[in-house]
């Protein structure tokens, strides 16, 4: 992916090279891409200086840094506790349903995928997910039908 | 609606709309650091987010090492599954938080701080820049050289840990040291760092501005002030309560419950659940003086009531646990594990009730030599659960 590897270039730049900033580089190609590709970890070592094994072994720590493709919109369902206690099971159920994927997979016009996370802190209003950096919360199916097709429609305008 | 006979009194110090900062901490800055630091050491502030460190020793620490450039870090790293009042902390008086930083940095000397805010709560950027922006030119005007930057998580609960949460600033995997050496003089870039809770933070700027007489009004001994709880599960009215610390469990459950209370979860995953039997005997509040079981918590208040089933509860926190070990020790990483995969085969029936027992041993050894709090703190919900609902647990 060339993309990617302009893309680190010009991160390496804007951020400095000191391994403090090796985590908001990951972040920003995580950000723009959904995921850091082999290349992209390779260019990152390249630029800092850092060994390829070590991006790879911090990038592969954290569980918002995906290392394998993910679509342009990666939801995430909360399952701890209350939202589990509150219908997280439903909620997935009408995600899979209304996307025609299961839990980790992602659609074939690489627009969703749904994943499951630790707790988002929405306890009070669960269940709640995240698409992207965006929080939903008590949630229901309908509810859930409703914003995928926001997303949906955005994609379409773009 | 009928009305309760009971309410526990709702305390509004937190997030009350005070936006004085730059006048406290004027009045705070003319004090000398040596007053400022026996304010907070007489307040009896502990640390909110759970361990309950002395907050003025902390600091009183911090400022007598002879090491530069120092550190200060708002842990916002919000993950013990049932608490979200730091979230609500940072939106609602973000600039209380920062005051607190301030302060803490004009008494030990340092020029720079961090919020390292949870990737979960990546939403909240932009406001707290804002925010940023304003508290800069305040140091500014009051010519204190400090500057805050946000630090973003990535999701991982262990990097609330403060030594995993060092190692993430750094670029590295999040992975607890150990301790000796402690922050206090050897933290981020191994450099003496204060790294306290967002709510702990919220509370020196009551103390700087009221004082410690006031602060110490509310509370019990050992554990005084108020506390900011995270109120979820089976409950009529979920959300964020400033409490009183040393209330009973049972005066938690008359105000909060739904009536048919089974069981509270205190402090989170990681914290222990309260049966009902205990209720009147457990307090919340730090280790000391409290009669009866003194729970100290981060504020996480998880109602369950008597629909559900306590397996279901202990295997959520597990897959929990055994997602978020870091992997470094093996005492954590490959008993979080068992501890799942043990429970499954007792409720199957492939293995005997008596094997429970065993699952305890095991929690006694991680409590021992697990390397953090993560691996030592999963006997307390295991024990807890096992211990008092062992009937559930088997097939």
């Amino acid at each position: 992916m060339n993309n990617q590897a302009e893309l680190v270039k010009d991160l390496a730049i804007e951020h400095g090279v000191k391994r403090e900033e090796l985590l908001p580089i990951l972040q920003a190609v995580v950000e723009k891409d959904r995921y850091l590709s082999a290349d992209a970890i390779l260019k990152i070592a390249e630029e800092t200086k850092i060994p390829a094994a070590d991006v790879y072994g911090t990038a592969s720590f954290y569980s918002f840094l995906d290392i394998i493709p993910r679509g342009k919109y990666v939801i995430r369902v909360c399952k701890t506790i209350t939202c589990s206690m509150k219908g997280k099971n439903q909620i997935l159920l009408a995600l899979e349903d209304f996307l025609k994927i299961k839990l980790g997979e992602t659609t074939p016009d690489k627009l969703f995928t749904i994943l499951e996370t630790n707790c988002l802190g929405w306890c009070h209003k669960a269940p709640a997910m995240l698409v992207n950096d965006d929080v939903y919360t008590e949630l229901t199916p309908n509810k859930v039908v409703d914003i995928l097709s926001s997303y949906k429609q955005e994609a379409d305008a773009e | 609606m009928t009305t309760k006979i009971k309410q526990l009194k709702r305390i509004d110090l937190i997030f009350n709309h005070e936006d004085d900062c730059k006048e406290i901490l004027k009045k705070s800055f003319d004090r000398t650091n040596e007053e400022v630091i026996n304010e907070m050491v007489n307040s009896g502030l502990k640390g909110r987010g759970g361990a309950g460190f002395p907050t003025g020793l902390k600091w009183k620490l911090t400022a007598e090492v002879k090491d530069s450039p120092k550190y200060v870090i708002c842990n916002a790293d919000e993950g013990e599954p049932g608490t979200f009042k730091d979230r609500e902390i940072l939106t609602r008086v973000p600039h209380k938080v920062l005051a607190g930083m301030a302060m803490c940095a004009k008494i030990i000397g340092s020029r720079q701080g961090y919020i390292y805010l949870r990737g979960e709560y990546k939403f909240l950027v932009p406001q707290l820049r804002e925010e940023l922006r304003k508290f800069h030119q305040i140091m500014d005007e009051l010519n204190l050289d400090f500057e805050v930057d946000i630090f973003l998580g990535s999701g991982a609960y262990i990097c609330g840990e403060e030594s995993a949460l060092f190692e993430s600033m750094e670029g590295k995997r999040g992975e607890p040291r150990n301790k000796p050496p402690f922050p206090t003089e050897c933290g981020y870039l191994n450099k003496p760092t204060v790294i306290n809770n967002v709510e702990t933070l919220a509370h020196s700027y009551t103390i700087m501005k009221y004082g410690a007489k006031k602060f110490r009004e509310l509370g019990v001994k050992d554990s005084w002030g108020s506390k900011v709880f995270s109120v979820s599960g089976d409950t009529p009215i979920p959300g964020i309560y400033e409490l009183e610390l040393g209330m009973s469990v049972q005066d938690f459950v008359d105000d909060f419950g739904d009536g048919d209370t089974k069981a509270v979860q205190v402090g989170g995953a990681s914290g222990f659940l309260v049966p009902r039997k205990r209720f009147a005997k457990s307090h919340i509040g730090y280790q000391g003086k409290l009669t009866g079981v003194s729970l100290p918590t981060g504020g996480s208040m998880m109602i369950f009531n008597s629909s559900r089933s306590m397996y279901n509860v202990l295997d959520n926190y597990l897959d929990f646990f055994q997602e978020e070990s870091c992997g470094q020790c093996t005492p954590c990483r490959v008993g979080c594990q068992q501890l799942l995969k043990g429970i499954k085969a007792v409720k199957r029936g492939e293995k005997p009730a008596a094997y429970l027992d065993k699952l305890l041993k095991l929690t006694d050894t991680m409590r021992l030599t697990a390397k953090c709090g993560l691996g030592q703190s999963v006997a307390n919900s295991f024990s807890s659960i096992v211990e008092n609902f062992r009937e559930e647990m088997i097939y």
